[in-house]
């Protein structure tokens, strides 16, 4: 992958921060509704925080997110990881993962949540260029001399390799082509 | 045969296994799925693009529509997802919907399944919302999904579920005066932060809990999604079962625990020393005793929600208020239209609850939903439009939550609310001495 940008976020970043409740009555499986979740990724976080979408290309300025433990906890909104995707946000590294948020990105295949258990987000800062070796599990930030170690999937590697929980069940023949 | 949790126990059964161990991965049996209107435009989308238009559902009789968190309002998009609903039930012949515009209507996804007959002890409950954890009270297991997942169980009735461990939570001896359920929950959340059970499951016991009744029981459960719980279980107790019977008749056997089973961890309460319990912005785990908080001005009020617009919420709050009157902008919200109705037929003194909080100047909503909670639309009744410090029954308290980004939310007991709500400042609920006695 070429480098990308990171956003730091702090530990226990919840979904309300990253799509607030009132925009849940856009559809995320519409292309209209995708794209108005995408213009408003992260458009809970409190005052303090860098712009993250570029108000001209209605994208973000960052394509990776280094955040501490627990990210994405509270509502169980799948609109979280599509807002992020769609803002062409497709990683995460986290120490540890809220259940759903992290459950939401591996079978919608709209974010890829990385676990990187020793990940110390104090070491880093918004704006950084990062580069992600998927093949060796690690990261390297520009100007850190430490990579990033990330865990591999386990028994979820399946579904994460064949995009989500619909192409998975297909490919394993567990429900019909349509 | 090994010793099983009531998380195992349920898993292995929805699986077709002996036994099943935390960690694994098994294709479980749904044997009852929700979606409410933020989500079900996701899951109706995801569900047609997946199995095509025409597809039937796994079973419309066990798959309900519940819209509840943006109803009466005039936001165009939250109306059109309420016409998606209509429609997806009408074609595929859904009668567990219940549209806000009829008779049917009934308010607060989880309070609602239970009278809608949706909660059974010993199944496998999946829904789109994180309180979905609430049903462990009745022994259910339940658990909240995104809308891949509950599309994908929609068109099959199965999900491949991952086996959380369990963290056992003892509760024994009685509550004091003015402490509640609420308190018992908070205070866990305090000792477990926002994810000291992630991917695991919380088991309760002891004796607190059988003595509870259900509703307090839906309380407990409710909030073990803010600790990171993937389900928040109890044996059922012969109240919580009166409970449900006084909603559907029928339920199958009752799963218990096995005395050798393994947990991750066991944490004990001893219930009689706690105190109310207050979380302070921005984080559910923020939590402290009342006292640590007493006279903390606050401009609004709110009692409602799923875990905190049940009856016994409400009477909890009427018994404080009663003959007073509030000193800040007080907003109710009862969680179903049962709830509402429960209202006027419920008395303390020969007066209807509805009566007691119309007369001490409460703000009393005629329309069940959850919109303030999550700050839904602008127009919410009760949604906190301003920066200004509230009081709330409900269960989060992230920045923004409930509307305002720079509101500060203390989440505490109905109780606790109703005693601020009179000074307007926060105040220990053992202070009041005039509570009554329900009739």
């Amino acid at each position: 992958m070429k480098p990308q940008r990171i956003l730091v976020l702090p530990e226990n970043t919840d979904t309300d921060q990253i799509i607030t409740a009132e925009y849940m009555k856009f559809d995320p499986t519409t292309e209209e509704g995708r794209a108005s979740l995408g213009q408003r990724a992260f458009c809970g976080l409190p005052a303090g925080f860098p712009e993250v979408i570029d108000r001209a290309t209605k994208q973000s300025h960052f394509q990776v997110i280094l955040a501490g433990p627990n990210f994405g906890c509270g509502s169980s909104r799948e609109h979280a990881p599509v807002a992020m995707g769609m803002a062409g946000i497709k990683v995460v590294i986290a120490p540890s993962f809220a259940r759903i948020f992290y459950r939401n990105c591996i079978v919608s295949g709209e974010v890829l949540p990385l676990v990187a258990p020793e990940l110390d987000i104090a070491a880093f800062q918004t704006g950084q260029t990062i580069t992600i070796d998927r093949e060796q599990f690690s990261a390297k930030v520009r100007g850190c001399d430490q990579p990033i170690v990330v865990e591999p999937f386990g028994s979820l590697a399946n579904i994460v390799e064949a995009g989500g929980l619909f192409q998975f069940a297909r490919q394993s023949g567990r429900i019909w082509t349509l | 045969m090994k010793p099983m949790t009531i998380a195992e126990k349920i898993l292995a059964a929805k699986a077709g296994v002996d036994h099943v161990k935390p960690g694994e991965f098994h294709w479980c049996k749904v044997d009852r799925l929700f979606t409410h209107d933020p989500c079900a435009p996701g899951v109706l989308g995801v569900f047609e693009r997946e199995f095509g238009p025409e597809a039937p559902v796994f079973d419309p009789d066990r798959f309900a529509l519940i819209p509840d968190h943006f109803v009466f309002t005039t936001d165009p998009l939250a109306n059109r997802n309420l016409d998606q609903m209509r429609a997806f039930a009408k074609a595929k012949g859904i009668t567990l919907f219940f549209d806000p515009y009829s008779p049917n209507y009934k308010g607060v996804c989880h309070i609602a399944l239970v009278e809608a007959g949706m909660v059974k002890p010993g199944e496998l409950l999946v829904g789109t919302d994180s309180h979905t954890v609430t049903a462990g009270a009745f022994g259910c297991f339940a658990i909240g999904v995104g809308n891949t997942d509950a599309a994908y169980a929609l068109g099959t009735g199965e999900l491949l579920l991952k086996v959380p461990a369990s963290i056992q939570v003892k509760v024994e001896g009685v509550l004091a005066d003015g402490v509640g359920c609420k308190d018992v929950i908070l205070f866990l959340l305090g000792q477990l932060g926002v994810s000291g059970a992630t991917y695991q499951a919380i088991e309760f016991c002891g004796s607190t809990i059988e003595a509870m009744s259900a509703e307090d029981r839906m309380t407990l459960c409710n909030m073990t999604t803010e600790a990171g719980a993937k389900a928040g279980l109890m044996a059922p107790n012969q109240a919580s079962l009166d409970y449900l019977a006084g909603w559907s008749g029928d339920f199958g056997p009752l799963i218990q625990a096995d005395d050798a089973a393994v947990y991750s961890r066991v944490i004990e309460i001893n219930a009689a020393s706690l105190a109310p319990m207050v979380a302070k912005p921005y984080s559910p785990d923020n939590v402290v005793p009342v006292g640590d908080c007493v006279g903390q001005p606050v401009s609004q009020v709110y009692l409602g929600s799923c875990t905190g617009g049940k009856i016994e919420d409400f009477l909890a709050f009427a018994q404080i208020v009663q003959g007073k009157q509030v000193q800040v902008p007080t907003y109710a919200v009862p969680a179903t239209t049962a709830v509402a109705e429960a209202l006027i037929r419920h008395k303390i003194g020969g007066v209807s609850l509805h009566e007691i909080l119309v007369d001490a100047g409460v703000r009393l909503s005629p329309y069940p939903g959850c919109g303030a909670c999550c700050g839904g639309p602008v127009d919410t009744f009760g949604r906190v439009n301003e920066p200004v410090p509230v009081v709330s029954t409900t269960n989060r308290n992230f920045p923004g939550r409930m509307g305002h980004h720079r509101a500060e939310v203390y989440l505490a007991s109905p109780a606790t609310a109703a005693a601020t709500a009179l000074t307007g400042a926060i105040t220990d609920p053992r202070n009041d001495s005039e509570t009554k006695e329900p009739s």
